[in-house]
């Protein structure tokens, strides 16, 4: 129920900058073929990565209430499941 | 207090103003809920048939070089919208417009690029009826387009609204709720990027 203070802007620049240099990793994954085995697990992990540091930092759920975090989550566990449901249905996964 | 109320925000001197920024709160998070089970059907789709180009264009046509620069724009409107946020709480009305400004020219920025990367493929021969590939990859991020130009409209309207003190805390539009919308523009369009992009060249 409680809320906590809001990050100061020194750690929105900081984590811009985390995010552009996810972002610059994820790019060069798929160009080296060294990556070729690890480029899908790698590629999902950065993007959660990138996903829980938006919504925690930037979208303030870290530090605002508990029902707000709730909620988006059960939209989240929703999309994923008809993600599955779909997938397994017409035996693409 | 009524929902009409609420909506509104012609609420009675004695609300309690906490109250009514909370639950318009919930509501917009309620909205991002539904809005993560409409994306994630849509990704669910284009997964589905990310394999069925046809004899046309399909995955290769991606121009990733491009595409990362788009993202990388998208991902630094985000910071701006939390500064504008910041800005707000902190009732500096002139950097506010000035982070709202900068945000919502991002978002025009990154519609330019879809429009442009859309003209290059429909000329690559990937149109929305070339292939089922075509109609999922048109769908998803066209969808996505019309949120971020949405989302630019909201901003602008703030932008235009702010110094004339007609964005109060208890009316229609609040920099936090936008803002909130924003950011979850921003975190489909990593999904989007992610999956439909990076994991299919």
């Amino acid at each position: 129920m409680t809320e906590r203070a809001h990050p100061s802007p020194r750690v929105y620049w900081v984590i811009a900058l985390v995010l552009a240099a996810l972002t610059a990793v994820e790019i060069t994954i798929p160009q080296v073929s060294a990556f070729e085995g690890v480029k899908v697990p790698a590629l999902l992990s950065l993007g959660a990565i990138k996903f829980g540091a938006v919504i925690g930092f930037f979208m303030h759920l870290r530090f605002d209430r508990k029902l707000y975090r709730n909620v988006f989550f059960i939209g989240l566990l929703g999309a994923l499941l008809l993600f599955v449901i779909v997938l397994l249905t017409f035996e693409a996964l | 207090m009524t929902v009409g109320e609420i909506i509104t925000g012609a609420v009675p001197h004695d609300a309690d103003h906490h109250d009514v920024s909370a639950i318009r709160k919930v509501a917009v998070w309620v909205f991002l809920a539904s809005e993560c089970m409409f994306f994630g059907a849509m990704i669910s789709t284009f997964l589905l048939y990310r394999s069925s180009g046809g004899d046309g264009p399909a995955a290769e046509i991606f121009n990733i070089g491009f595409t990362s620069a788009s993202s990388f724009v998208l991902l630094m409107s985000s910071l701006t919208m939390v500064l504008a946020h910041h800005s707000y709480e902190r009732r500096d009305l002139r950097q506010t417009r000035v982070w709202l400004t900068g945000t919502a020219l991002l978002g025009i920025t990154f519609l330019s690029g879809q429009i442009f990367e859309f003209t290059e493929f429909v000329h690559g021969g990937l149109t929305v009826s070339s292939s089922p590939f075509g109609s999922a990859f048109y769908m998803l991020t066209g969808f996505h387009g019309a949120h971020v130009a949405v989302g630019v409209l909201m901003l602008l309207a703030m932008v235009f609204l702010l110094p004339e003190g007609r964005l109060h805390r208890r009316r229609g539009l609040n920099v936090e709720l936008v803002g909130l919308y924003w950011h979850f523009v921003d975190i489909v369009w990593i999904v989007i990027f992610t999956v439909v992009y990076l994991l299919q060249v």
